[in-house]
């Protein structure tokens, strides 16, 4: 297909999804526009920032603080979802999204990630705090207009940058306690940007052949697979000490530092995996397993600062 | 002038999505009120105090 006639159908995709009669969009169809399994880890991640945070936080507090945050990531989602259906119409991992499905109307989509931001913003800062709301504030700003309007289509280090907007929940979780940002939470935002390259990649890669087609400049698109491989070696590597320094600075113990030295060389031996792995099912098996083990590594430095955090106590 | 106005009929499932989105936009206005009761109980007074 050519690069006009694939142009011709994005516009096309766009502009059939606009003329839609009354609405049969269920309540599900607006859960999937919040992307629910994002927010998971957005929820998640949030409530370490929360829990692991110095001083006293009423748990209704607490949890109007990671409900906004919540649906703040939603609204974010949503958002994405709507500038993006064009894209999401030719892309086969995601044209059963219900904007391109024709289920939910773009100007519904557009109002409903609008209302959700506002809530979310306004709830954090009347009920919690105005720094905490302004971070929120900024984070939905950043994955919607830099992230999703701007870097996705225009450079291959798109997820790099971008990746800012997942690493911001902690942090947003932990001004919410505290009121400031000191280095602790600099630390968990500079863990998940430095994860988000690698685990995104991981998945582009058996994508490459999506993202092409919806001219999406993706690493794997641009610079090819040889590229993106080393490229995910390099961050892997990079991890390790990046992944550990909660423990290096002092502020976790030795049973967070060596779960985080463990987890980055399991990262690193799976990301050499997918560098030797060239070759049909077998590279395509060695992506996937280093996209699933990149969620559970983040997972399991954030669950052990958690029980850290809570159980054992602060380390300084 | 005997020309009726053009109405939207909706079918049984709109109807139904619809039903259902009215219910979820209650739910959450509802659990809205409560929430804002709730930390107002817990805030206290200080719920006045909106610090930065």
């Amino acid at each position: 297909m050519s690069l006009v006639s694939e142009g011709a159908e994005l516009a096309g995709n766009r502009a059939s999804s606009v003329d839609q009669g009354p609405s049969i969009a269920s309540v599900g169809d607006y859960v999937a526009l919040m992307k629910p399994r994002v927010m998971s880890l957005v929820v998640f991640t949030a409530l370490v920032g929360i829990m692991i945070a110095p001083g006293h936080l009423h748990p209704v507090i607490g949890f109007t603080a990671l409900l906004c945050i919540a649906v703040g990531a939603g609204a974010a989602g949503v958002l994405n979802m709507w500038y993006d259906a064009d894209i999401d119409a030719v892309m086969r991992r995601t044209s059963a999204r219900p904007i391109p499905q024709g289920r939910i109307a773009p100007g519904e989509a557009l109002a409903f990630g609008i209302v959700l931001a506002a809530f979310a913003v306004g709830v954090l800062g009347l009920l919690v705090s105005w720094f905490a709301a302004t971070l929120l504030a900024f984070t939905i700003f950043f994955y919607v207009a830099v992230y999703t309007a701007w870097l996705k289509r225009w450079t291959p280090q798109n997820i790099v940058i971008g990746g800012a907007a997942g690493a911001f929940p902690p942090v947003i979780g932990w001004v919410a306690v505290t009121g400031s940002i000191s280095l602790e939470p600099c630390l968990l935002f500079l863990i998940i940007f430095c994860w988000t390259p690698p685990h995104f990649w991981s998945l582009s890669l058996v994508r490459a052949d999506d993202y092409a087609r919806a001219r999406v400049p993706m690493l794997p698109v641009v610079a090819g697979l040889e590229e993106t491989r080393r490229q995910i070696l390099l961050y892997s590597i990079g991890l390790v000490p990046i992944g550990a320094a909660p423990w290096l600075f002092g502020y976790a113990h030795t049973i967070y530092g060596v779960t985080a030295l463990l987890a980055g060389a399991l990262m690193v031996t799976f990301a050499w995996r997918v560098r030797c792995e060239c070759e049909g099912d077998r590279a395509e098996r060695a992506a996937y397993d280093l996209f699933a083990f990149s969620i559970l590594y983040l997972f399991v430095l954030f669950a052990v600062l958690l029980v850290e955090g809570s159980v054992i106590g602060r380390a300084m | 002038m005997d020309e009726k106005p053009k109405r939207i009929i909706l079918s049984e499932e709109q109807k139904r999505s619809r039903r259902a989105r009215s219910i979820a936009i209650a739910l959450a206005l509802g659990a809205l009120a409560v929430l804002f009761y709730v930390v107002t109980l817990v805030k206290g007074p200080a719920v006045l105090n909106r610090p930065l």
